[in-house]
């Protein structure tokens, strides 16, 4: 076991690579040139064979783990996952975390000054898709002198970037861990984001996109997406066990105010999302799930699709997810069993829903810090840390598991 | 619990096998097979703790239902299908069997022999047994389908499974005289006619 208890990678530090290669996306445009802002903890081992890559999901970011000097309240959203002594274990491994193109945290996104126009780039950004981010990542990797990387990590649409690297650079890539996903988004998912991105299109303060221009925000729209995005990322019980049917006041107003509880903590989210998160960008993400569908290419088949990896792969899901439901994960695994893979599944028990993912439940800890371990030896990254038993307190600790963490941030 | 009946099945497993452990419980016989035989595939777990000790063991576990998980798998994917000590809880024996013979050449089903002497005598003295190889109170056992080594022979023949080597050991010796009264745990192989 590891002695030391788990810990924070500390105050981190954003970092920028700029690419001048032109980068030629699935949709047939090309992004001249572009930006990426990264974050790494742990060190590169000599033989450069310890690197992880931590994909972020539709509101993620590079900042996975630990917190700013300057804003220590900023703490990375993978943070109970990455660190000294945590599953992913910085003391072992070379952890990047990186802000995908086309996003809002500071690499080349909607919001980003155009050099061919001196504008924002606005409605002009193209659509980039799960396999555009998986190219530019692996430029980076290039950059930070990663010929290959022990792993991928993502859950929902990071696990399906994690996924695309076993498909795109299957000699790139030692093992993926694919977390709370799908081989594609079912009709369902795709109903949701589209009322999503009509909330935002439809927001007159949207300008067709280029909202910059305007100097306004389509708040509203981005906040009405982001309710309702927030709704299906939890599960029905977890709503009901944390807000019931509790009022505001006492009594019912019979009038159209905030007056249960649930109503007022979705718009808080809504409003609090909606003044850090780009419209464009979250227009951008939705599309990127609903196009990304490896089997697509190989006549529907997954199994096909798939026999291009040579990735080992751990498959993840939660129980209370019906964003992303365990019957989406065990499609995944049953391709690759058919193509003959390696692969891990584990079906968890968490309550939460599709943001169990990003939340402390110790069996699941477990399941990724024992995986990770093998990851480790294999690798040269370092000794087992995980006993190869399973202790008596573990067990006592993965029955009464009744975590209620705070939601967080999904797909 | 001590695994005598690992020894068996794993010399009877050949070099390189692809192997399906249904119920793999921790992994150590998948992950011994694939040490010493060079054996792969997977087991199929449903309990966490155990999910969680085969991962540590860096066995290819999933996580299902056996007679679930049975379904994923294509005709004539494995060499070898094992089902060690859990015939006994599946709620369709029978039909488990039969999948067995579907996705792998060989199946290998190994279970504790209800007519080993000390349960006929529990029986005899009106308890139902609680042995080693039958820890449980009647109340809270997973055994919902005990049988004796003549039932299994008999199981083998309604399916339309060949029988290639039969042991009926106790503490790891092999039983040869009276098996079905002396052996407490029945180990099978068997294959398509």
């Amino acid at each position: 076991m590891n002695d030391a208890a788990p810990r924070s990678v500390g105050a981190v530090t954003p970092q920028r690579a700029g690419f001048l290669e032109p980068l030629i996306l699935k949709a047939g445009k090309t992004l001249a040139s572009y930006e990426l802002v990264y974050e790494t903890y742990g060190t590169l081992n000599a033989a450069r064979s310890n690197a992880v890559l931590v994909c972020h999901a539709l509101s993620g970011s590079h900042h996975v783990a630990g917190w700013y000097a300057d804003d220590p309240q900023k703490v990375g959203w993978w943070d109970n996952l990455v660190g000294p002594g945590k599953p992913i274990d910085t003391e072992r491994f070379f952890v990047v975390g990186v802000n995908n193109i086309g996003g809002c945290h500071g690499s080349t996104g909607p919001a980003s000054i155009d050099r061919a126009t001196g504008q924002p780039y606005g409605a002009s950004f193209p659509v980039v898709t799960v396999e555009d981010w998986v190219a530019s990542q692996a430029r980076l990797m290039d950059r930070l002198g990663i010929e290959r990387l022990a792993a991928a990590v993502g859950g929902s649409l990071g696990a399906m970037q994690a996924m695309q690297w076993t498909l795109s650079f299957p000699d790139r890539i030692g093992h993926a861990l694919v977390i709370a996903a799908a081989p594609r988004l079912s009709t369902q998912n795709i109903a949701f984001n589209d009322v999503a991105r009509q909330a935002i299109v439809s927001d007159p303060d949207f300008h067709g996109g280029n909202f910059y221009a305007h100097k306004a925000i389509p708040a509203r729209g981005l906040k009405l997406a982001r309710m309702l995005g927030h709704i299906t990322y939890l599960s029905e019980d977890v709503l009901m066990e944390k807000f019931g049917r509790v009022l505001k006041r006492d009594e019912y107003g019979f009038n159209y105010d905030v007056e249960f509880e649930i109503e007022s903590y979705l718009r808080y989210q809504g409003n609090k999302f909606a003044q850090v998160f780009d419209a464009n960008t979250y227009l951008l993400m939705t599309k990127a799930l609903d196009y990304f569908d490896p089997a697509k290419e190989a006549g529907g088949d997954l199994a096909r699709a798939l026999s291009a990896a040579r990735a080992g792969f751990f498959v993840a899901s939660f129980k209370s997810d019906w964003r992303f439901p365990p019957s989406r994960s065990r499609e995944i695994v049953r391709a690759l069993v058919a193509s003959r893979k390696n692969v891990t599944y584990a079906e968890v028990d968490a309550p939460h829903g599709h943001d169990a993912f990003l939340l402390d439940n110790p069996h699941y800890h477990r399941l990724v810090a024992a995986y990770m371990d093998n990851v480790a030896l294999e690798v040269g990254a370092g000794e087992r840390r995980t006993p190869l038993a399973t202790a008596d307190t573990e067990l006592e600790e993965m029955r009464g598991y009744a975590g209620r963490g705070e939601p967080r941030e999904g797909t | 619990m001590q695994r005598y009946d690992f020894e068996l099945i794993a010399s009877w497993i050949p070099e390189g096998a692809r192997v399906l452990d249904l119920g793999c419980g921790d992994g150590v016989l998948l992950a011994g097979l694939a040490a010493t035989r060079g054996a792969s595939g997977y087991g199929i777990e449903i309990d966490d703790a155990n999910v969680l000790a085969s991962v540590r063991h860096g066995v290819n576990v999933i996580q299902s239902d056996i007679e679930e998980g049975l379904a994923a798998f294509g005709d004539d994917t494995f060499d070898f299908v094992i089902l060690s000590q859990t015939l006994q809880a599946m709620r369709d024996a029978g039909r488990v069997l039969g999948e067995m013979l579907r996705v792998g050449r060989e199946g290998i089903v190994t279970f504790p022999n209800f007519g080993y002497w000390r349960h006929r005598l529990d029986v005899v003295r009106g308890h139902m047994p609680v042995s080693k190889s039958l820890p449980y109170s009647w109340y809270d056992t997973p055994n919902i389908h005990l049988c004796t080594v003549k039932d299994f022979e008999d199981l083998c023949a309604t399916v339309g499974a060949r029988i290639l080597d039969e042991r009926v050991i106790h503490e790891g010796r092999t039983i040869r005289l009276l098996p079905n009264l002396r052996g407490s745990l029945g180990i099978f192989r068997f294959r398509r006619p």
